[in-house]
């Protein structure tokens, strides 16, 4: 017994400050890729190096002219795996940020799309940007502040949260269980890990789904009792990642249920997964009746 | 005497005529082609390896070469550790007859292998012709590993249902559990027949993450394939990119740089480490030692930053490269001073952690004579890595066919022969300890140099092996390339496929509550055995 004491004694508190201070992460540390729109030139170079497509270039039909003149360069946040192999393949226009709070409530609010037209010599220029990535989210800082309250106020200081796996590497897994280390302490949120979705508020599913797993992951959702929001996490399960969608892969948690918030990452960074969980709570409030 | 030259003699001399003998570009792989005409010897020729030539069942790949040679050919690959030396023996299979002897019988650890062939590629291991990798609902005849059938193709389900060995008698029942399990772990659905609380048998269903890697991996460029590889089993990310990359250097002859070489050999001790750790937490935490559990997941989460400092992923992913590694992980102060740090200070902390599981006499009450693998069926099965290691079963890669820096450094595998929960546990003080001093002794062989070498294309119709002893145990991959260097055919064996059944028998004869931490102990990768 004095050995915990003097252990405790000499260590002191590691949980972090999260939300209220967002360290940052590590030099090298790869996070959100952002485009240079005006140095891009519509190459496809970046497009080819993503192993998950999550960067690609559409030629934009238009009537009557059979030479495709306009291009729209797609980054899917949800399809990233954070590989950073576009910033290699192009460091002129890409480089790999230490952004990674990247979770939203709708899957296209992970995409930016801009507009590139060629000038006439065959070269593509940069014209317009269509729409940014998660324009409007609120940071986990705002999200955090309000979060006592709204827990309190719906659950009674507790957010109940069954993880459920359809089909992930287990990486995802490794990092869901850091939430529960000192470091993360995900409890000082009043937010649980529950055994049975019967004591469900969430449901935390990772992998792309698989063939195998689909009427389970069915029978755990209806098992699960209202109000409820389901939060896809990590590539696999926003849209595939590498997996994609084949014979044994359904190609994402919401080909299957309706997903609340999604959480980019390969896997997500605990922090990551904590600001989406928050994020998530927001949207409880709006789905809870009265 | 050269091992190739020595096998290759005492091969003709056994069996003449029947076997043709070839090397090919990777320097310990010699590769037995069995004559059609002599499949009846097939068993015998096997059960010799293993018996005489002490030979150990790594894996088996059937290969799908109708569109080439007009038959398929399935691969038994064998590895002789005192010689290190791979015997990979190739026997051809006509399409119109896909049906070969089982060597199950004399080989216990094939079995699970033969019954995926069996699924995947229609090829019977008569009479080992049970169901393992498609579920009841699958059809029987559709085989998706075949080159026929198309990786997005959609395949309607059927109606069936899950066969499980019934134990009848009195008060005898059965307790269904999963795939959706109650902690944070991967699926599987678990099916215990008991009596009471003892366990009298287990019988576990997976491949319910299975995502078809293998195949498609199919059509993809070696250096893309290399992020499919990081994703088989995410605790194993490193070590399975790492021997997906081997496969590829040794079919195309890449020298790897000094400093690359030394690069690999400390992330793989890395991934070791954390995984290690956080399985010591994991298993206080299952006999409710809160304290220690809550000191190791701390230790575990250090860990963890110190890969993100290191490498800018915190599971080690984006670090595999054919010919080297992606990212330097030793060019500023700040990685110096980490790497420094892990191999120094964290080491302090972890004898700190062992001293205080050490002394809780009741966890390790707990732990002791708790699901018990005895090395005569560990041997039996074939199970490997640290869950063999905890039955006696003396074999790592990392000594016996030595890979990365590892010839290069003093160390001497874990070795406990209990084979009960408290054994697994040393195994893995054991192994900390291990990697602590040998990151202490990589950190004086990196030397300034390239981290990655730059190769040619990688050879069309080129195929090898792959190996990495991870953390969990060897990590096997075999690789073969098409026309245009792309991969045509990509084997993946994990650990965890081997011990599987070791954790099956392990629990029998324990009381239900126990099972999770017997399961912890072994803490087998769901991911990495369905793929």
């Amino acid at each position: 017994m004095l050995k915990f004491m003097q252990r405790f004694v000499s260590e002191g508190v590691v949980t972090n400050d999260f939300p209220s201070i967002v360290a940052e992460p590590p030099e090298g540390f790869l996070g959100k890729p952002v485009i240079d729109f005006e140095r891009c030139t519509a190459c496809d170079k970046c497009a080819e190096a993503c192993p998950t497509g999550a960067i690609s270039f559409n030629a934009v039909p238009q009537q009557d002219i059979p030479v495709k003149t306009e291009r729209i360069l797609s980054l899917n946040y949800g399809d990233c795996i954070f590989c950073g192999e576009c910033a290699v393949a192009c460091p002129n226009a890409i480089s790999m940020t230490k952004e990674f709070q990247l979770a939203a409530t709708k899957k296209e609010d992970l995409v930016t799309r801009a507009r590139y037209r060629d000038d006439g010599s065959g070269k593509f220029r940069f014209v317009e940007i269509e729409r940014h990535a998660q324009a409007n989210d609120p940071t986990a800082q705002e999200i955090g502040l309000r979060l006592k309250e709204k827990i309190h106020k719906l659950l009674g200081r507790s957010l109940h949260i069954r993880e459920v796996d359809a089909g992930s590497c287990n990486g995802c897994e490794v990092e869901i269980t850091s939430l529960n280390n000192p470091v993360h302490d995900i409890e000082r949120f009043g937010i649980h890990f529950v055994a049975s979705p019967r004591h469900a508020d969430m449901l935390l599913v990772t992998g792309p789904v698989t063939r195998n797993m689909e009427i389970a992951l069915k029978h755990t959702f209806d098992a699960t009792p209202d109000p409820k929001v389901v939060v896809a996490v990590g590539a696999c399960a926003i849209g595939g990642g590498v997996f994609g969608t084949s014979y044994a892969s359904c190609g994402g948690v919401d080909n299957i249920l309706p997903v609340d918030v999604f959480i980019p990452g390969c896997p997500p960074r605990p922090e990551a997964l904590l600001h989406g969980i928050l994020l998530a709570v927001g949207r409880l409030s709006q789905s809870y009746p009265g | 005497m050269d091992p190739k030259l020595k096998y290759s003699l005492l091969l003709k001399e056994t069996w003449g005529d029947r076997l043709t003998v070839e090397t090919s570009v990777a320097p310990n792989e010699l590769y037995l082609t069995l004559d059609p005409r002599f499949v009846g010897s097939l068993v015998e020729i096997c059960s010799t390896l293993v018996k005489s030539f002490r030979a150990h069942f790594v894996t088996l790949v059937p290969v799908d070469e109708r569109s080439t040679k007009r038959s398929l050919s399935v691969l038994y690959i064998f590895s002789v550790a005192h010689d290190d030396l791979f015997l990979i023996l190739s026997v051809p299979v006509d399409p119109r007859n896909m049906e070969l002897p089982s060597i199950s019988t004399h080989v216990e650890s094939a079995n699970w292998f033969e019954r995926e062939m069996k699924d995947w590629f229609g090829i019977i291991a008569f009479p080992n012709i049970y169901r393992l990798a498609s579920h009841p609902d699958w059809p029987e005849d559709v085989h998706p590993m075949l080159k026929d059938f198309k990786a997005d193709q959609k395949v309607p389900r059927v109606r069936g249902d899950f066969e499980f060995k019934r134990v009848e008698g009195e008060g005898i029942f059965e307790i269904p559990v999963g795939p959706v399990h109650a902690g944070i772990i991967e699926p599987g659905h678990f099916r215990f027949s008991v009596a009471g609380e003892p366990i009298i048998n287990l019988e576990a269903q997976l491949f319910y993450t299975h995502k078809a890697t293998e195949k498609i991996g199919e059509g993809l460029t070696p250096e893309r394939t290399v992020f499919l590889a990081e994703r088989i089993s995410g605790d194993t990310s490193f070590g399975h990119a790492l021997a997906f990359c081997h496969a590829i250097e040794r079919m195309s002859a890449i020298e790897i740089p000094e400093r690359a070489l030394v690069s690999r050999t400390i992330l793989l001790e890395l991934e070791r480490l954390y995984n290690h750790i956080g399985d010591i937490g994991a298993i206080m935490l299952d006999v409710g030692y809160g304290v220690g559990a809550s000191m190791a997941s701390h230790l575990k989460e250090q860990l963890l930053q110190s890969n993100e400092i290191l490498t800018g992923s915190r599971l080690l992913r984006g670090m595999a490269a054919i010919g080297g590694i992606r990212r330097n992980i030793e060019d500023t102060p700040s990685k110096r001073q980490t790497l420094h740090d892990v191999s120094r200070n964290q080491r302090k902390s972890f004898e700190n952690l062992v001293e205080i599981a050490m002394s809780s006499s009741s966890t390790l009450d707990r732990l002791e004579t708790t699901g018990q693998l005895t090395h005569k069926e560990a041997f039996r099965l074939g199970v490997i890595g640290l869950a063999g290691r905890a039955s006696g079963i003396d074999r790592d890669l990392r000594r016996d066919h030595p890979h990365c820096s590892y010839r290069q450094l003093r160390f001497k595998p874990a070795l406990h022969n209990e084979g009960d929960v408290l054994a697994r546990f040393n195994v893995r003080i054991d192994e900390v300890r291990h990697s602590f001093e040998l990151l202490e002794q990589l950190e004086d062989l990196l030397s300034e140099g390239p981290t990655r070498a730059t190769h040619g294309p990688i050879p069309s119709g080129g195929f090898a092996l792959g190996y990495a002893e991870a953390w969990r145990g060897e990590v096997v991959h075999w690789v073969m390339t098409d026309g245009s260097g792309k991969i045509t055919r990509w084997k993946i064996t994990d650990p965890s496929f081997h011990n599987w059944k070791g954790v099956t028998v392990a629990a029998r004869n324990n009381i239900i509550p126990d099972f999770p931490v017997i399961n912890k102990s072994f803490n087998l990768s769901y991911s990495g055995n369905d793929r």
